[in-house]
């Protein structure tokens, strides 16, 4: 490996130290340093957004960004929705909502939409649709996506006024 | 051994043409040979892929079904999918 | 034991019920697997060198600089791969695909291949590979591939189909003709005749998850892949045929598939992933790059189709004629003759006529697409009776019900239908709530049908029930969007148990007999068939064991509701047997309880559906925004609705894409430009609406439970629907697809212009 550079890290709360060259995406460092394969490469230019991960809480695309600026910063990826056992509302709803096919897609649409109802906990359609527009799913037309995503959120807003 | 018409979706010209023929056989494996023996160019279609509609059913692989008197028999292309 | 395929009716369980699937928490954490997302000890990288230039002779590849850098372990090319197809053409043009023979044929063809210890040490060898070719003029388009003076691919190519046979070589690679009856006759007869020529662009299937493996192959010829594919044991029997296997020694393992569509019905990299591991004696990882996808996988034949067609007042389509030019790409398909057999298929039209021109030209080598080759051809006759309608003012709906295809009528391609839904489908959309939705400015609606066959093939399935009375399913063909799902509901269905109690997994090549590709929207057909058989084939055995543990005769036993019941007046006093309790004594009445099944699932119903769409043209810009959809299609049985809404609404969606934005893009210099998902523009998630969907079931009288397959059918009409919607919205008739806003401004300012 040329070039290669220590990068100190947090990935979904846990402390990671990895080694990549200067000039690889977090993307693959995430994948082939870290083990972690729930992000996925679909494109490497930032066009489809199934890479898609938080960096200090920002949703970006995980291969458009170097596995070095990820030094002291906090990274979010799929593997770290799920808490103690339990699935994220987000999760239970894509599975309920039949929200998945092939579910190539579906790491970068949690993240997405994740990242989406921390912003804004009640979303309309519209504003949902623009929010995952950068992530691409050839499977399901979007159309049970778009009503997971409303379901978790309802879901979430009642939670949180309990 | 029933005796049958056996008709070609037009694409396939094979010897006198396009119009039915008639052929014996109890099933798709006797069918192939019987029109082998009178069109031994068949078998490039058959190489390439064919199928046997027998009353509308389509049938891509297995030559073992038999064929019932006074069916509607076709000799089509073999179909993929995607 | 054999097994009985007929439709028989009953009332269900399990099946029809939305159940969660039993793969779906795997792939909402990360945790499923797909091609890429494996590797082996002391794997290496592998990348493939691929021509720059659309047609050119490789005169030679220098592979010394290349093979002298650090950390390269092999380099390929053709002369690592011999030719052992053995006269088989087809095996033959799918080894020059993978790798050229002496020849580039289009921009992405593969050329050499490189393993070494990552990935800059694979680019930079790449760099290293000197190449010389000498460039020969190209031809990417399907009409100008069949002028007389197009530059020729393939020096034996003589048009098949045509008398006298042609002496000189051509890119034409066959000729089909299908139909009946007297087209001149029936034109006579008509009262309006109609003429129109359209054009559709090359598309792709567009998966997320590009083709990946990793191979790994050892000195004794037994060897590994992992796979993202649509059919495992096909790659295994193309694979060690391309490189000398034993099939039995080939082990492939199906990954999750990332979408497929058809375009992982084949292999490009992987028999190059083989090669370069048998070379290096290393595992061999070899993932294509989205751009390598796009230039070097199998999209679709893009055409040029001519309709003729003629109807008297009353809206009776007298006579139609259809001729259509599919490319194929480098190698010769049978893609126009698809087409053929599809253009008029959903309607019974007296005097009809196909013809198909199947043409070669320097652009990758096409495969299925969903439904392929039907969307283009459904593109050009929707559009027309659309058309038709309007010349003998009859609504759209109208037309097609007078000139429906119903059981008893004969197809374009000869044989007669059976029970067939179309009818039930356009009388379905003739009543939804759809049709009454107001329309604002700008704003159009279209209605248009299509078909699609849906084929079973080989299939094997095994059940096995373990001593707690859970079960595992081992299933063959690959799961593309849920099945496993449909395919525990039906075990647990037809063996009276909970749907939580089955647990289905698709197994390797190893562990089961040759299973044919998913594709042919044949999976839950056919797997869900040999699931039948295989479940009756364990009720036997669980009977015969409640017989041996009554000690009773196996004729006075039953089976019902997951248990096993004793019969007839000596024995009706013992309690029953519940599944549980017979596996749970199973090592003691004579081992492990299994049922199996192989089957060639055959008679496969036709899938039929009719689709609406309404769309906003926005006249300053041609945009055009699908603002309501439906689908209504027939499935014959649905055994996990919200999976077959998801293959309706997905296929849908694929067709919107195709028939506004979608298309490649070849530069003068015949080299692709708009390779990546920036430019070659797929539907997201702000273009769509909400699809509504319903789902008619019309039962397929050749399976047990009335299946049909649902995957292709609803990517044929978006086509023609979007343009009779744009046509209703501006007056405007379009017939060159995708739709796209320049095309469709250009034709609202020549609509202006007067």
């Amino acid at each position: 490996m040329s070039n290669a550079t220590l990068v100190s890290t947090v990935v979904n709360g846990d402390a990671v130290q990895f080694a990549c060259p200067t000039d690889e995406s977090l993307m693959t460092a995430l994948r082939d340093r870290v083990g972690l394969t729930g992000v996925k490469e679909g494109c490497g230019t930032g066009d489809c957004g199934a890479c898609s991960v938080t960096l200090d809480d920002q949703l970006v695309c995980s291969c458009l960004v170097l596995g070095v600026e990820a030094e002291g910063r906090n990274v979010g990826t799929v593997e770290g929705l799920a808490q103690d056992g339990q699935l994220h509302p987000l999760q239970e709803k894509f599975i309920e909502h039949a929200a998945l096919q092939c579910g190539i897609c579906t790491p970068g649409f949690l993240v997405a939409a994740k990242a989406l109802l921390e912003r804004n906990p009640n979303p309309d359609e519209t504003e949902i649709r623009y929010a995952l527009a950068g992530n691409l799913c050839r499977c399901t037309g979007y159309d049970k996506i778009v009503r997971a995503v409303q379901a978790a959120a309802k879901d979430m807003r009642k939670a949180k006024r309990r | 051994m029933l005796g049958m018409q056996v008709s070609f979706s037009s694409m396939f010209r094979v010897g006198d043409g396009p119009e039915p023929i008639n052929v014996q056989a109890a099933s798709i494996e006797e069918l192939m040979q019987a029109l082998l023996l009178r069109y031994p160019d068949l078998q490039t279609h058959i190489d390439q892929g064919v199928a046997v509609s027998i009353n509308g059913q389509i049938f891509r692989d297995d030559w073992t079904v038999a064929i019932p008197a006074d069916a509607e028999v076709y000799l089509i292309p073999r179909i993929e999918g995607g | 034991m054999t097994h009985d395929n007929s439709y028989v009716e009953k009332d269900y369980k399990v099946v029809g019920s939305r159940v969660k699937r039993p793969d779906g928490v795997d792939k909402v954490t990360g945790k499923a697997r797909y091609g890429a997302d494996v590797s082996a000890p002391g794997g290496l990288v592998g990348r493939v060198l691929r021509s720059p230039h659309p047609h050119a002779q490789i005169l030679k590849i220098n592979t010394a600089k290349a093979e002298k850098l650090p950390g390269v372990k092999a380099i390929i090319t053709s002369a690592d791969l011999p030719d052992l197809t053995d006269g088989d053409q087809g095996m033959a043009h799918i080894l020059e695909n993978c790798m050229a023979r002496g020849r580039a044929l289009y921009d992405g063809h593969a050329v050499a291949a490189v393993a070494a210890v990552d990935e800059q040490t694979a680019a930079k060898a790449l760099k290293l590979i000197d190449v010389k070719y000498k460039k020969l003029p190209h031809v990417t388009d399907v009409d100008e591939a069949m002028q007389p003076d197009a530059p020729v691919l393939h020096e034996n190519m003589f048009t098949r189909g045509v008398e006298p046979a042609p002496t000189k070589p051509s890119n034409i690679s066959a000729r089909t003709q299908m139909g009946y009856g007297d087209v001149d006759a029936g034109f006579a007869e008509a009262d309006v005749i109609v003429e129109r020529s359209y054009k559709t662009e090359q598309t792709h299937q567009g998966y997320i998850e590009p083709h990946a493996c990793l191979a790994s192959v050892n000195p004794d010829g037994t060897a590994e892949l992992w796979v993202t594919t649509q059919g495992h044991f096909t790659f295994r029997n193309v694979c060690s045929k391309l490189l000398g296997l034993e099939i039995a020694k080939l082990k492939v393992t199906s990954s999750e598939i990332g979408g497929g569509f058809g375009g992982k019905t084949h292999v490009w990299a992987e028999p190059v992933a083989l090669a370069l591991s048998r070379k290096a004696n290393r595992p061999v990882k070899l993932v294509m790059s989205r751009d390598e996808v796009f230039r070097a996988s199998g999209p679709t034949s893009s055409t040029s189709i001519d309709i003729k067609m003629g109807a008297r007042k009353d809206g009776t389509i007298t006579a139609a004629v259809a001729e259509m030019r599919y490319q194929g790409g480098a190698f010769p398909g049978t893609w126009a003759m698809l087409g053929c057999m599809t253009a008029f298929a959903c309607y019974s039209i007296k005097n009809n006529r196909s013809i198909g021109w199947d043409v070669v030209v320097n652009r990758p080598k096409v495969a299925a697409y969903r439904a392929p080759s039907a969307p283009m051809a459904a593109f050009a006759v929707e559009s027309t009776i659309d058309v038709i309608a309007k010349e003998i003012g009859m609504s759209a709906i109208d037309v097609r019900l007078k000139n429906v295809a119903r059981e008893g009528t004969q197809a374009p391609y000869g044989p007669t239908y059976g029970p067939i839904g179309i009818e039930n489908t356009l009388e379905a959309v003739k009543s939804h709530p759809h049709m009454r939705a107001k329309l604002k400015k700008n704003q159009g609606r279209g209605v248009a049908c299509g078909f699609w066959f849906n084929i079973g093939g080989q299939t094997c399935v095994d059940l096995n029930i373990g001593i707690d009375g859970t079960v595992n399913l081992n299933v063959g063909t690959v799961d593309v969007g849920g099945a496993r799902s449909s395919m525990a509901m039906i075990a647990a269905e037809e063996l009276g148990i909970a749907y939580d109690d089955v647990k289905a997994n698709i197994g390797d090549t190893a562990s089961l007999g040759h299973n044919d590709t998913t594709e042919g929207s044949r999976g839950t057909f056919s797997s869900g068939m040999a699931t039948i058989f295989a479940a009756r084939d364990a009720i036997g055995v669980l009977k015969q064991r409640a017989a041996t543990m009554w000690g009773i005769p196996l004729d006075d036993v039953e089976w019902q509701g997951g248990e096993a019941i004793a019969t007839g007046d000596m024995h009706s006093n013992l309690p029953a047997l519940t599944l549980k309790e017979i596996a749970a004594k199973s090592g003691r009445t004579g081992g492990p309880i299994a049922g199996h099944n192989e089957v060639v699932a055959d008679g496969a119903g036709m899938g039929f559906a009719s689709h609406i769409c309404d769309v906003e043209v926005d006249p300053e810009t041609g945009r055009s925004q699908i603002v309501r959809y439906t689908v209504v299609q027939d499935a014959g049985k649905a055994i996990h609705p919200d999976y077959v809404e998801g293959q309706f609404q997905g296929a849908a969606a694929q067709g919107i894409g195709w028939a506004l934005n979608e298309e490649y893009i070849y530069g003068d210099d015949g080299r692709l430009q708009n390779a990546g998902f920036l430019d070659y523009r797929i539907p997201v998630c702000s273009d769509m609406p909400f699809i509504d969907t319903k789902i008619l079931e019309v039962p397929n009288p050749n399976h047990p439970y009335g299946i049909r397959g649902v995957g292709e059918t609803s990517i044929v009409p978006p086509l023609g629907a979007v343009g009779n919607a744009i046509a209703d919205a501006t007056g405007v008739r379009m017939t060159h697809a995708p739709m796209s806003p320049p095309r469709v401004l250009s034709a609202l300012d020549a609509r202006d212009a007067g």
